[in-house]
């Protein structure tokens, strides 16, 4: 026979049961900071984490299934409205333009008077230009089981798109410093039953949760893993999740009240992360446990 | 009406190292929704791929295997240039077929 054929991995992206309820559990311990957390020393189990990414990066991360669909989307004529977002939708550096339109997002759009997250951009673009209605796209806007809403896959495709350029959130704008300084407060607001901030875990190095390592985010380092990671394919479920959907997820950690779906709150809080990020490589679409 | 499949072949000396990424629910038939209801199975039953017209790969695919899976192949004897044609047939006769050059 010509071929031989090592039948080298059947290497599916196996699901993981037990950290299915690690995110109960997260919430749980997240009471009390550990009380000596240890120093950005990695551990065994940090170090296999992060083989098990970079291989799963480099094997294929199940999110470009969704950037082939965002694309899709991206440039398809669509809604009542029947326009492509390819020929409508302005992310800010000119309409159609997607190429390092999302590491320059947040930023402030003058035709929607607002500072604007890609996601909040493109959910915008839909209802605008598209004649999509805000209420049907914010009523299951997050993936869940087989569904994966529209605007997660085209977020998933703006931001691939900007795969290995540098982070630079336009922090001179003053209405995008404006929403930096809320999301900075926000950050830093205590309340909720725990009496919690996203500081108090976020906010300090050598932090975690169990094995998980929380990044402070008000370092340039941290921030930076919080937007590696998202858009992410979440390996729980098999589920692709944007920022949006993270943020949310937050506030349910911190039993807040969940906020709505493309609000100021999350723009503001994306806003302060993505630009303390700023300068550094955006190395594109994440993957996670 | 499945999603395309992204297959990435690279050659390596002479071995052929072939990853296909592809898209399904993958859906074993024990999970319940949220009513209770049993979600019916829905999988991968049978998987092929060929190189250059020659079929190296003919398996049978289960439902232990993950949703969105990634499967990983090395053919030796490939030359670049060859098309690599994978395809997959599933429970409920739902099909799909992507191609690839070996580069």
């Amino acid at each position: 026979m010509k071929y031989r054929i090592a039948f080298v991995a059947m290497l599916a992206l196996v699901m993981q049961p037990a950290s299915a309820q690690n995110k109960q559990a997260t919430a749980k311990t997240g009471a009390k900071p550990p009380a000596a957390a240890p120093a950005e020393q990695k551990d065994a189990a940090t170090l296999e984490f992060e083989k098990f990414r970079t291989q799963m990066e480099q094997e294929g991360n199940p999110a470009e299934l969704f950037e082939v669909k965002g694309e899709e989307f991206w440039k398809a004529k669509r809604g009542p409205k029947n326009v492509s977002l390819a020929e409508s939708c302005d992310l800010g550096l000119g309409i159609g333009v997607v190429k390092g339109a999302y590491v320059q997002m947040p930023r402030y759009f003058a035709d929607a008077g607002k500072v604007m997250d890609a996601e909040r951009r493109i959910v915008w673009c839909m209802v605008e230009k598209q004649g999509f209605k805000f209420n049907d796209l914010a009523k299951e806007p997050f993936a869940k089981g087989n569904y994966t809403p529209e605007q997660t896959s085209l977020v998933t495709y703006v931001a691939g798109q900007s795969k290995d350029m540098k982070i630079a959130v336009p922090l001179k704008d003053p209405h995008v410093k404006d929403v930096y300084e809320i999301g900075k407060e926000t950050v830093a607001y205590r309340a909720g039953p725990y009496d919690f901030s996203c500081n108090t875990c976020h906010g300090a190095d050598g932090k975690r949760i169990r094995m998980q390592n929380l990044p402070n985010i008000t370092t340039a380092k941290g921030s930076l893993t919080a937007v590696l990671g998202w858009p992410g394919y979440r390996m729980t479920g098999g589920v692709m999740l944007t920022p949006q959907w993270r943020m949310g997820d937050c506030f349910r950690q911190q039993r807040f009240p969940q906020p709505k779906y493309a609000s100021d709150t999350i723009t503001a809080l994306l806003t302060y992360m993505t630009a303390n990020a700023n300068g550094q490589m955006y190395k594109g679409l994440g993957i996670k446990r | 009406m499945a999603d395309p499949m992204k297959i990435r072949a690279q050659l390596k000396g002479d071995v052929a190292e072939i990853r296909v990424l592809m898209g399904h629910a993958m859906e074993t038939g024990q999970r319940k929704d949220a009513a209770g209801k049993t979600i019916p199975p829905h999988f991968i039953q049978s998987l092929t791929v060929e190189v250059a017209g020659k079929k190296v790969v003919d398996g049978q695919v289960g439902t232990s295997v993950s949703r969105n899976p990634v499967f990983g192949f090395k053919v030796k004897g490939a030359k670049a240039g060859d098309k690599v044609v994978v395809s997959w047939v599933d429970n409920k006769g739902d099909k799909r077929t992507d191609e690839a050059a070996v580069a």
